[in-house]
């Protein structure tokens, strides 16, 4: 009976019943986008690492997981490759672009290309000089670049030479050198790929190079990878934080404020249940259960608007960010809107609870 | 009728309610006893403290000074939680805004009364004969918009004697009502009162009305100005 009277009541105030589910919604949304934007940028990243199809990584003494200083000499990889299993070696140099999304790659093409086995071009083809640039078709869709184009970046005007399928490192390639020369890196690199003779002597291979360069940081590619989590990226469990205590303090709120319209609005009818001989409780928990409905139908309208971002940022900005959809976050989200949203209600519930029944059949 | 012993008995009741830095004695040493199975009309001009006497006997007010015994039961000095006690089993109350809620079915609207009761279940089968009796029976399934303001009080009849109340309050039942259908409901809580044994006392301002009961009890300024029986 109790549930049909909070059915009822939701159904009667539809308006409020929507705005509040929406609100709710919008909050759990917030919550799952953001998560999923942290967990889908990170991933995107692995896969293109991964891309490479190197065995090892070897980073400048000190650097970060994503370098983006050239910390190494370029010699380096000329050393690497003398040493045993080792099949090929790449230097990259990686500098921010266009966004802090996008970096762009300085790679020896014909160095890359042996490691890896070339990029697969979907029209145009590699650099022919140094002033030319490779970019995916993520990055190509969303700008709205096409094959022998002029574009800038870092103040430097560059011709489209191709266009390359997503997944190999990075969106933006140009002539290693040139970009050496651009960033004050001359001679420098960032990071070292390695291929072995075989991944089965990866354990071997990075002893053997840790022994020749020592302080190098030497990442098997699954160690490597694994450093891509929200833990190890500055600030961002700090900033995941404070956005999802924001958007519990709006669900909150608006919570609070429409229990609080919704006890006055129904005066009257609690003054008739306080009158057939309901108890404060009996009220309170009315009130309570219409809240964690809200909460509930507000929980699943978000997860359900978080593929509805993931659709779009994915059709309007896939160079820039990728969402996942995160399902391990779920009932946190719903935990977390179902305890602001009941937080939010206690007030305006209590306050009902100890209506006075005469001044509340008084109400008009 | 029972007579046994006063149903009701009231003593030096008196009331005092502070408005702000003023105080208002509404009831000034009332005394009453209603027997069990008894139709008492109070009848008075406003202010003059007959709906202060129901919020009493109805346990949405607590008393000033003076004893208040309804069953046996004192209801001086008692708790909050004593008086909600009070409104979920021994008294029912008939509004005259009928005061149903508005976004249950007329027969939900008398299954909460039982709810709150904590008696779940169908209806019994002698409920469903007053239903009948009350000619609300094929109206039960409809929301209280689509009533008539006299099926809407019997709704709230039903309502009120759901849980078999010792003593049904009726505040002005037929004030928002026709001639017509004032004297369906007057005539319908009489035959409640006849046949059920229901104790019912209704204050009114209307004399046809106050002369359905057993007894006219007149109050006047916090006093009940009529002599006992």
């Amino acid at each position: 009976m109790t549930n049909q009277l909070v059915l009822e009541n939701l159904k009667h105030r539809w308006v409020r019943t929507l705005l509040g589910v929406l609100i709710i919604g919008v909050q759990v949304m917030i919550v799952l986008a953001l998560v999923g934007l942290s967990q889908g940028t990170l991933n995107e990243q692995v896969t293109r690492t991964r891309g490479v199809g190197a065995d090892i990584v070897i980073r400048a003494p000190n650097s970060a997981v994503i370098s983006m200083a050239g910390g190494m000499p370029a010699g380096v990889v000329a050393k690497v490759q003398q040493q045993p299993h080792v099949k090929d070696a790449a230097g990259v140099l990686q500098q921010p672009g266009s966004d802090i999304f996008n970096y762009i790659t300085g790679l020896d093409l014909a160095q890359f290309d042996k490691l890896t086995g070339g990029f697969r071009f979907t029209s145009g083809g590699e650099l022919q000089g140094p002033n030319d640039v490779m970019l995916d078709t993520f990055y190509a869709g969303q700008h709205q670049y096409h094959v022998g184009q002029t574009i800038t970046l870092l103040n430097h005007a560059w011709r489209v030479s191709g266009l390359f399928e997503p997944g190999m490192l990075t969106r933006i390639v140009v002539p290693l050198a040139t970009l050496q020369d651009l960033t004050a890196n001359t001679g420098k690199v960032s990071m070292v790929y390695v291929k072995l003779d075989s991944p089965a002597n990866t354990e071997l291979a990075e002893k053997q190079l840790s022994a020749v360069l020592r302080g190098y940081r030497i990442n098997s590619m699954e160690e490597f990878t694994s450093l891509y989590s929200v833990n190890n990226v500055p600030m961002l469990k700090e900033f995941t934080w404070v956005v999802i205590g924001l958007g519990s303090l709006v669900g909150f709120l608006a919570v609070f404020l429409s229990m609080y319209t919704a006890v006055l609005e129904r005066t009257r009818e609690i003054g008739i249940l306080k009158a057939l001989g309901a108890s404060p409780g009996y009220v309170l928990n009315i009130l309570l259960r219409e809240t964690a409905l809200l909460a509930i139908a507000g929980s699943i309208l978000g997860i359900l608007l978080s593929f509805v971002t993931r659709f779009v940022i994915h059709n309007v900005i896939p160079a820039s960010l990728t969402q996942a959809i995160v399902p391990f976050w779920w009932p946190i989200a719903g935990a977390i809107a179902l305890a602001g949203a009941l937080l939010g209600a206690l007030y305006p519930g209590l306050k009902a609870a100890r209506h006075d029944p005469i001044e509340a059949l008084a109400y008009e | 009728m029972n007579n046994s012993g006063p149903l009701i008995s009231i003593r030096g009741l008196r009331k005092i309610y502070h408005t702000g830095d003023v105080e208002v004695q509404a009831l000034r040493g009332v005394d009453l006893d209603v027997q069990a199975g008894e139709f008492v009309s109070i009848v008075g001009p406003s202010g003059s403290g007959k709906s202060t006497l129901f919020h009493i006997l109805g346990g949405l007010a607590s008393p000033t000074e003076g004893t208040i015994h309804i069953a046996g039961r004192d209801l001086f000095g008692i708790s909050d939680a004593e008086r909600t006690e009070l409104r979920k089993t021994t008294v029912g109350f008939v509004f005259q805004k009928y005061n149903l809620l508005p976004t249950l079915t007329a027969r939900c609207n008398i299954e909460i009364a039982r709810h709150i009761a904590h008696r779940n279940g169908p209806l019994d089968p002698q409920f469903i004969q007053v239903l009948k009796l009350l000619g609300i029976e094929k109206r039960l399934d409809h929301k209280p918009r689509a009533l008539s303001g006299g099926e809407q009080q019997r709704v709230a009849i039903a309502r009120a004697i759901v849980n078999h109340p010792a003593i049904l309050l009726a505040d002005e039942p037929t004030g928002n009502l026709d001639t017509e259908n004032s004297n369906a409901v007057l005539a319908l809580l009489r035959d409640l009162n006849d046949r059920l044994g229901q104790t019912i006392l209704i204050i009114t301002h209307n004399p046809e009305a106050a002369a359905y009961g057993h007894r006219i009890v007149h109050m006047r300024d916090g006093h009940i100005v009529t002599p006992q029986p």
